[in-house]
């Protein structure tokens, strides 16, 4: 895909971001249409391409009222809306659609409305996971862990840093669910969830949703606020069953998602001014700095712990707090785009100064999918 | 013997031969006849090269602990916490999910590459589960 030929051009966030009882998943979705629809400048009936997961594309089009001739249900877990634009920005160049909306939400702490995730006993994940006490992503994607630590020397006490480091992130930001301070000893004397990780290393449970618009980049100065131009793009996919991926060292599909994106973008890790990984649990970071090829894996326990990813940091990474701190409300992926594309408007809580290129790296399932975008504020 | 609200595993057409290999006291896989690869979960062709000249064959049932969560919330029905949820590396190559039995759920007791050795627990009349326990000697 060639570079900056579709911008983002709206982008918001529910109204409400937490706890949100007094609405239902589908108009946590219509919330964060209309606030990003407003954000453009648009009206619902500028939208002719329509992107959402979990909950269907029909389902939500209907919802809102658009007639779209340009689909995209691709719902492959929390990373999915790095694919969305992905897609989004490949059909708008090829000229299928004009201006595409992407939705996510999610009534993940309040459950209203929000459809039932179930494991067939018949799948091969209800045959061979499911009976030896699998029971939600925390006793599946930190799985992989303790394998990762004992090939690269990682300890206990650095990947608690992710969580501290996230935290110094989320106070700066005045819409994250948790704010106060923490050490690493608050994080190993957290409650245990499944070992190693514990509390403090486990995503939040929240309820909320966000919404992108994208558009034609020639089109782009008409709208109110700061285009971000999509500069590079990758995904890929790996396995539901976080027992069959191909190694615990690293991830199949971060390895391929990530370098893709790097190469369309025609960008070096150095021009790298802000990064998001997509952190569901504290280990997350560590894999997408290695898999992205930052540094090796090695390395990334150590380059957390000695603050290279904190405030002031040589590498600013979760600024917004991070699905640990800021939100997570089942599928973080939306929020991570959120946050690169308010760093790249330099509107963000806790603005990094003068970044101009933007890293975002999803993942979904447990390491399943992945997706990674790489924003820019420069055509 | 497994609580009875433990997930209960429906065999497919392509995986009745697994489940029919725990119920005989074999842990079964497939080789493919074409290029060599074992592999596993089971399909009828090979994942590696395509080949649907496949064989199934009864796997030694000695692997070793490639990694490991302990369990504590939320329980899965059936569980008592802590319990580990366990990934084999089998010696034949395949990994696959499991528990580890006779064994403390403990991370000094669970040693990332201990030696393990497959052990067969019935769940019902129809499934038996293949648990791994440290191997012996």
């Amino acid at each position: 895909m060639r570079r900056n030929q579709v911008a983002v051009v709206g982008a918001a966030e529910t109204t409400e971001l937490g706890v949100i009882p007094n609405m239902s998943q589908i108009q946590l979705h219509a919330d964060a249409a209309l606030n990003a629809v407003a954000d453009a400048g648009l009206k619902l009936s500028d939208i002719d391409g329509i992107a959402t997961a979990v909950e269907t594309p029909q389902q939500i089009a209907h919802y809102l009222g658009i007639t779209p001739t340009w689909v995209d249900g691709t719902s492959v877990g929390g990373c999915s809306f790095m694919l969305h634009v992905r897609h989004a920005a490949a059909a708008i160049e090829a000229g299928l659609c004009k201006t595409v909306l992407i939705t996510h939400a999610e009534s993940g702490k309040s459950m209203i409305g929000k459809l039932p995730r179930s494991i067939p006993a018949d799948s091969l994940q209800g045959q061979f996971e499911a009976p030896f006490g699998v029971y939600g992503p925390p006793s599946m994607f930190p799985i992989p862990v303790l394998r990762y630590m004992k090939t690269y020397g990682i300890t206990h006490e650095q990947i608690a840093m992710v969580a501290v480091v996230q935290r110094e992130w989320a106070a700066k930001n005045p819409r994250a669910m948790m704010k106060d301070p923490i050490t690493v000893a608050d994080v190993l004397n957290s409650r245990m969830i499944a070992y190693p990780f514990r509390l403090l290393q486990c995503c939040l449970v929240t309820d909320g949703g966000g919404a992108l618009i994208l558009t034609s980049a020639d089109r782009a100065r008409d709208f109110p606020k700061k285009s971000v131009y999509i500069l590079g793009t990758g995904e890929s996919v790996e396995t539901p069953m976080v027992s069959q991926m191909e190694t615990f060292n690293s991830s199949r599909a971060f390895k391929i998602a990530g370098p893709t994106a790097f190469r369309e973008a025609g960008i070096t890790h150095k021009d790298v001014d802000h990064l998001m990984i997509y952190d569901a649990f504290a280990h997350l970071p560590l894999y997408g700095l290695g898999d992205l090829g930052f540094m090796p894996h090695e390395e990334t326990g150590k380059f957390i712990a000695d603050g290279h990813t904190r405030p002031g940091g040589k590498l600013p990474l979760n600024t917004n707090g991070g699905g640990l701190s800021y939100m997570h409300s089942g599928m973080y992926g939306m929020y991570a785009l959120q946050e690169s594309v308010r760093q790249m408007r330099g509107i963000a809580p806790a603005q990094v100064k003068d970044a101009k290129i933007s890293v975002c790296h999803g993942v979904g399932g447990m390491f399943a999918a992945s997706g990674t975008i790489i924003f820019t504020n420069e055509k | 013997m497994a609580e009875p609200a433990r997930a209960r595993p429906k065999p497919t057409p392509e995986t009745q031969h697994f489940w029919d290999g725990t119920q005989a006291g074999e842990l079964r896989l497939q080789r493919c006849d074409a290029c060599g690869n074992v592999y596993f979960p089971p399909r009828p062709f090979c994942p590696s090269c395509a080949s649907r000249k496949i064989s199934v064959f009864k796997a030694s049932g000695k692997g070793k602990l490639y990694s490991y969560v302990i369990n504590h919330r939320p329980a899965a029905p059936g569980f008592t916490p802590p319990y580990a949820i366990a990934v084999v590396e089998l010696d034949e190559g395949p990994r696959m999910m499991s528990n580890i039995i006779d064994c403390p759920q403990t991370p000094e007791a669970l040693e990332l590459d201990m030696k393990l050795e497959v052990a067969f627990e019935k769940l019902d009349d129809k499934i038996t589960l293949p648990m791994f326990r440290p191997a012996k000697g």
